[in-house]
C-alpha cells in the first residue's frame, strides 16, 4: 500500500495535506482498495462548516456505500467536482487525482493531532 | 459421507447454459418480419388512413422488433434455460434464505376457489379465503409468540415500515415523544432506511469481538429518547445474540420497544419464539422461511405480528372470526348466506390502527402458499426445517474451515460467514472472485461483502433443502476455485463457462444505460 510521508492521516483511512492556509483532504489507498471501484461520490457543499468526525460525504463502490468523515474541523472552500463525471479516480489516484475536498482550516495545528505515514502504516500493516 | 453424484453444481446447470451471449430481441429482428400474419381472403382491406384521423396517427411507425413467432419462443426458451434458479440448483445466497419451494404450494394457490375470487367480493361470499387469512394470522402468531397479526405488508421492508410506524403509534398515544432506534452495525442495511423513513434517528450500537451486540455500547446509548432497537436474531453474521434477554430488559426498561427483524426466523422456527426472547414487533418474510416465491416469481409478503399492547394499532381491516350471533350455528366457510347475513368471518378494524398499509388484502396468493407450507409440514415439520438449516450451515462451516477463514470460529446458526481476507492477501482473489468463478462450477454465489463488519465476506446459508451430496459437491468446488488461486491462477476473468462473462460491475455503474436503444447508432462525441 502507497503510504506517502508528505501528509497526515486518520484513523478513518482519509489523509490531509496542508496546502498554505488551506488542506486538502482525499481517502487513501488502502481505503480505496478496501472499498473496491467506487461508482459515485457525494461531495459536500462549499461552505459547509464541519467539525472533526462529522461526515462530508459518501463515497459508493460496487461492494457498499461509506460515509467519508471529517479528519479535522473546517470549512469547505473547494471539491474535486471532477471526481462526479470521473469517481474512478478515487481508485486510480486516491493521493493526486482523486482528492476530495479542501478546508479552511481554522487552527492549523490540529494536523498534527493526526498519524504521521510511519503511524498509519502500521495501523494498515499491523 | 456417502458418494454419489450430486443434484447441485455443474450437473445440474452448466450444460443448460450454452457457450454464446443471448442477442437482445431488437438484434434478431429483420425488417417486415412478423409473429403472425392473417391469411388471404377475399374482404377488401382497409387503409390505416381511412380508419384513423390524421392528428391521432403517427408519423412513423413504432421502432418494435420485428421476430418470427419462432425465433420469438426461441429466445424467451433459451433464456429461461440460462436462468439460475431456485428450481436449477443450490442457491447459498446468504441472508436470502432462498430455499426449495415446493410446487404443493403453487398447486393450492392455483385453485380456482382461491385464485378467482375478486379482491372487492363481500364477505359472505369469500368465507374461504377469510378463513384461510385467520388461520394463517394465528399460526403465525403462535409461531412467533405474538398475540395479533397483520397480513397486509408486501415485503419485508414494508414490514419494517409497517413495524416502525407502530412503534411510533405506540409511543405517541402514551404521550411521549422518542426520537432514536437503535440498531447494531452488523444490520441489514433496510434497518437504518426503513427507521428514517418512519421519521426516527439512527443510532448504532457496535459489535462486540464475537460477533454480536456490545451490551455495555447498547447500555450506553439507551435513554428516554430510545423508541425501540431493532434486531435481527440470529443476527447477520449468523450468530445467536445470546444476551437476548439482558437486552430485551434493559430496552424495556427505558421504555423502548423491541422490533424482530424475521429475516433471519428460519434457524429458529420452532425452538425459540421472538416473543418469548421479549421482542414487542416481529416481521416475517414469508418468501424465505415461509418458502414462497422471491421477487421475479411472484411477489412477496412481510406479516408483522406484535404484542397484546399493539394489537390496537395493527393496520386495517383485519380478516377476523367473529362470534356467531344470537347464539346461532356458525356458518360453514365456503356456504352461500344470504345477502346481509354477516358469516362466521369477517373484516374487523383495530380500535386506533396506523391505517392501511397495502390496498386490498396483502398479497393474498402468496399467504396461501405460506399456510400450505405450513400445513404440510405441521408443528414438528417447521422444527425440522429449523435444525436441518442449522445443521448444513455448520456442516460447511466445518468442512470448509481449512479452506476459507471462518469470520467467526463459533457455532453459527442457520448461515456461515467466511472471509477471503486471507486468501486475497495470499493470492490476489478476493471475495468477488470466488463468488463468480462458483457460477462457473454451476452454483449460484454466496452473498459476498455482507455483512460489512467482516471483510471480503463470503456469507453461505445452504438452508434445509440441499442435499448432503450437493452440500459436499459445493465444498468440493470451493476447494478448486481456492487452489487454483493458491496455484497462482488468475481468478479475475471467472466466469468463463456461461454465457455471460465477467461483467464491468464498475462501468455499469458508472455509466448507467437503463434502455435499448433501438435506434441505427449514430456517431457519438
Amino acid at each position: 500500500m502507497d503510504v506517502p510521508d508528505d501528509r497526515r492521516y486518520s484513523i478513518d483511512h482519509e489523509w490531509v495535506l496542508a496546502t498554505g492556509d488551506r488542506v486538502r483532504v482525499g481517502i487513501t489507498d488502502y481505503a480505496q482498495d478496501a472499498l473496491g471501484d467506487v461508482v459515485y461520490v457525494e461531495l459536500p457543499q462549499v461552505g459547509l462548516e464541519v467539525r472533526a468526525g462529522e461526515s462530508l460525504g459518501e463515497v459508493e463502490s460496487t461492494k457498499s456505500v461509506s460515509e467519508i468523515y471529517a479528519p479535522i474541523g473546517g470549512r469547505v472552500t473547494a471539491v474535486n467536482s471532477e471526481l462526479a463525471d470521473a469517481p474512478e479516480r478515487m481508485n486510480s489516484s486516491p493521493y493526486d487525482q482523486g482528492w476530495i475536498c479542501e478546508l479552511d482550516v481554522a487552527d492549523q495545528s490540529s494536523i498534527h493531532g493526526l498519524l504521521d505515514a510511519a503511524g498509519y502504516r502500521e495501523l494498515t500493516e499491523g | 459421507m456417502s458418494e454419489g453424484p450430486a443434484a447441485g453444481g455443474q450437473a445440474s446447470s452448466a450444460p443448460l447454459m450454452g457457450h454464446a451471449s443471448e442477442p437482445t430481441l431488437f438484434e434478431l429482428s429483420q425488417p417486415g418480419r412478423r409473429s403472425w400474419q392473417l391469411r388471404t381472403t377475399g374482404i377488401p382491406e382497409w387503409g390505416i388512413e381511412d380508419l384513423v384521423p390524421a392528428e391521432h396517427r403517427r408519423v412513423a411507425p413504432v421502432a418494435l422488433a420485428e421476430v418470427s413467432e419462432r425465433d420469438l419462443v426461441g429466445h424467451f426458451t433459451r433464456l429461461s434455460h440460462r436462468q439460475y434458479s431456485v428450481d436449477l440448483g443450490a442457491y447459498p445466497l446468504g441472508s436470502c434464505t432462498m430455499k426449495y419451494n415446493p410446487k404443493v404450494c403453487d398447486a393450492v394457490a392455483a385453485l380456482p376457489g382461491l385464485a378467482r375470487v375478486h379482491p372487492a367480493a363481500p364477505a359472505e361470499l369469500c368465507q374461504g379465503w377469510l378463513a384461510l387469512l385467520v388461520e394463517l394470522d394465528a399460526v403465525l402468531c403462535a409461531v412467533t409468540g405474538m398475540a395479533a397479526c397483520t397480513l397486509q405488508p408486501a415485503a419485508g421492508a414494508a414490514g419494517e415500515l409497517t413495524g416502525l410506524l407502530l412503534m411510533r403509534a405506540y409511543h405517541e398515544a402514551r404521550g411521549e415523544r422518542r426520537t432514536r432506534v437503535v440498531i447494531p452495525d452488523s444490520a441489514h442495511g433496510t434497518n437504518p432506511a426503513s427507521v428514517a423513513l418512519g421519521g426516527f434517528e439512527v443510532t448504532t450500537v457496535p459489535s462486540d469481538e464475537r460477533g454480536c451486540v456490545d451490551m455495555a455500547a447498547l447500555l450506553g446509548v439507551l435513554g428516554p429518547d430510545v423508541a425501540g432497537i431493532m434486531l435481527t436474531n440470529p443476527n447477520t453474521l449468523g450468530l445467536f445474540e445470546e444476551e437476548i434477554v439482558e437486552m430485551a430488559g434493559a430496552v424495556h426498561e427505558v421504555g423502548g420497544l423491541l422490533y424482530y427483524d424475521g429475516a433471519n426466523l428460519n434457524a429458529i422456527l420452532g425452538v425459540v419464539r421472538p416473543g418469548d426472547m421479549g421482542f414487542d414487533i416481529v416481521h416475517m418474510n414469508l418468501h424465505k422461511t415461509f418458502a414462497t416465491p422471491h421477487g421475479g416469481g411472484g411477489p412477496g409478503a412481510g406479516p408483522v405480528a406484535v404484542s397484546s399492547r399493539l394489537a390496537d394499532f395493527l393496520p386495517g381491516p383485519r380478516p377476523v372470526r367473529r362470534t356467531p350471533s344470537g347464539g346461532g350455528t356458525p356458518v360453514a366457510p365456503g356456504s352461500v348466506t344470504s345477502g346481509t347475513a354477516p358469516g362466521e368471518y369477517g373484516w374487523s378494524w383495530p380500535a386506533h390502527s396506523i391505517g392501511r398499509v397495502h390496498s386490498w388484502h396483502g398479497n393474498a396468493l402468496v399467504l396461501a402458499r405460506a399456510l400450505a407450507y405450513i400445513s404440510v409440514h405441521g408443528g414438528d415439520g417447521l422444527r425440522r426445517v429449523a435444525e436441518r438449516a442449522v445443521l448444513n450451515a455448520n456442516w460447511l462451516r466445518v468442512r470448509l474451515a481449512g479452506v476459507l477463514d471462518v469470520a467467526y470460529d463459533r457455532p453459527c446458526m442457520h448461515e456461515v460467514v467466511f472471509s477471503a481476507a486471507g486468501l486475497k492477501k495470499r493470492t490476489g482473489a478476493s471475495a468477488l472472485d470466488v463468488g463468480k468463478a462458483l457460477l462457473g462450477e454451476g452454483f449460484h454465489s454466496p452473498t459476498v461483502y455482507f455483512p460489512l463488519v467482516t471483510d471480503e465476506a463470503l456469507m453461505v446459508e445452504p438452508t434445509e433443502t440441499e442435499s448432503l451430496q450437493t452440500l459436499e459437491a459445493l465444498a468440493r468446488a470451493c476447494e478448486r476455485i481456492v487452489a487454483a488461486a493458491e496455484g497462482g491462477e488468475d481468478l479475475h476473468a471467472q466466469p468463463t463457462s456461461t454465457p455471460v462473462g465477467r461483467v464491468d460491475e464498475a462501468q455499469a455503474a458508472r455509466s448507467l444505460v437503463a434502455t435499448f436503444d433501438a435506434r441505427p447508432e449514430e456517431p457519438r462525441e
